[in-house]
């Protein structure tokens, strides 16, 4: 898996834009969104969100890719509005679902992940008063994305081990030695955290 | 072998499991996914991993893990089942789903830590069934009732359809977590101990 996650490297406005402001008008959209209730308004609103793909020259295939698995949900309840009698109900419920998807896709493809960790970490500080320690937030959201590579590979190694032996396909001959892998692969990880004085 | 995992829990051996466990869901997201024509939520083996942390870990790990990993969904990595991720999952009618995790990961551990000293499986086939069904489907179908506009009742018809799949789901995951239990030791029981010496 890429590091880069769902980033899409770029130097437009929207990819130099802080992670933070990017955050903010994302969640002010979100809010604002409930008060739209006309098939025009929202048609203007996924207007202004595909206006911002052109302006971060995010090609329109990964646009597609982030909506793709939602069509059949979307259709259903399309359909279900429709059949309750509201044409514009079922255009302004799907358009915005559309809407928001999409832009928040945005935002995630156009800021680094490390620079959204550092945003979250950030967000996390005024929760300093009632016991967490944004330091330890952003060590622990380090620690995870090393960890997926970690499991996928352990995943891999116990695949082939049962291949070896000649195993067939049992959900559970897969997962408990995989989980019991991951463990200690934690322990051994526990114990570098310790040699690092992560420990108080 | 057996020193190790009997070994006192410690801050930094507990943040390594978390985070491995933020892996494993992640790992388990790679399993290929698919949303049948008339399926609402795709399905996943990925709510496996959500009954597993809270049967593995107990509670209180088991939803530090899957807020982990929906943190690392959020900041951008494609983590979720079918390659999805960054903010826009956030956004979709299946954001009750994924919000209740850390809390039905929690509430699996909270029951199953009062299975006693060793994992039962029936017991733990109730706690995957309360915490990974019950708590779930409760809050995914308010999810799909604020998302879609429509009413509880239609949210709640639309996800009959996976029932059966997370009721073997459920069971299954019971006996991988047994299984995980009897190869390594003091995972839930380790914690009991410790709360009692530390109380005497």
């Amino acid at each position: 898996m890429s590091v880069l996650g769902l980033y899409q490297p770029g130097g437009t406005v929207l990819h130099r834009a802080r992670a933070g402001t990017k955050l903010g008008v994302m969640l002010a959209a979100g809010v604002a969104s409930v008060l739209l209730d006309h098939w025009w308004q929202v048609l203007v609103a996924l207007g202004v969100v595909l206006g911002g793909y052109a302006v971060a020259r995010i090609p329109a295939r990964m646009a597609v890719l982030q909506v793709r698995p939602l069509v059949w949900m979307v259709g259903l309840i399309a359909l279900f509005h429709v059949l309750s009698g509201s044409w514009e109900r079922a255009f302004v419920v799907t358009g915005l679902i559309a809407t928001l998807v999409l832009l928040a896709a945005l935002v995630t493809m156009t800021t680094r992940t490390t620079d959204m960790v550092d945003a979250v970490v950030g967000l996390c500080r005024p929760l300093r008063r009632v016991g967490v320690d944004p330091e330890r937030v952003g060590l622990m959201l380090a620690l995870g994305i090393r960890s997926v590579p970690v499991v996928v590979g352990l995943a891999e190694e116990v695949r082939d081990a049962q291949r070896a032996r000649g195993l067939t396909a049992s959900p559970r001959a897969f997962a408990v030695p995989l989980i019991v892998r991951s463990l200690r692969h934690a322990d051994a990880l526990g114990d570098a955290l310790v040699a690092r004085g992560v420990d108080d | 072998m057996r020193s190790i995992s009997s070994a006192p829990r410690t801050p930094a051996r507990d943040a390594a499991l978390v985070a491995i466990f933020a892996g494993f869901v992640a790992a388990l997201g790679i399993v290929p996914a698919f949303t049948p024509p008339g399926f609402t939520v795709p399905i996943t083996t990925q709510s496996l991993g959500v009954m597993l942390a809270g049967a593995v870990l107990g509670a209180r790990r088991g939803f530090l893990s899957l807020t982990l990993f929906l943190a690392l969904v959020a900041v951008g990595l494609p983590l979720l089942a079918g390659g999805r991720g960054g903010l826009g999952a956030f956004m979709t009618p299946s954001v009750g789903f994924l919000v209740a995790w850390p809390v039905a990961a929690w509430i699996v551990g909270w029951i199953t830590e009062r299975g006693g000293p060793s994992y039962k499986l029936h017991w733990g086939v109730v706690a995957n069934v309360v915490g990974g069904i019950v708590v779930l489907y409760a809050a995914g179908i308010v999810g799909i009732a604020a998302v879609a506009g429509i009413s509880v009742g239609a949210a709640a018809v639309s996800t009959w359809i996976f029932l059966p799949g997370d009721a073997v789901k459920a069971v299954l995951a019971a006996v991988i977590a047994r299984g995980v239990h009897s190869a390594y030791p003091g995972l839930v029981r380790g914690r009991r101990r410790e709360r009692e010496t530390s109380a005497v």
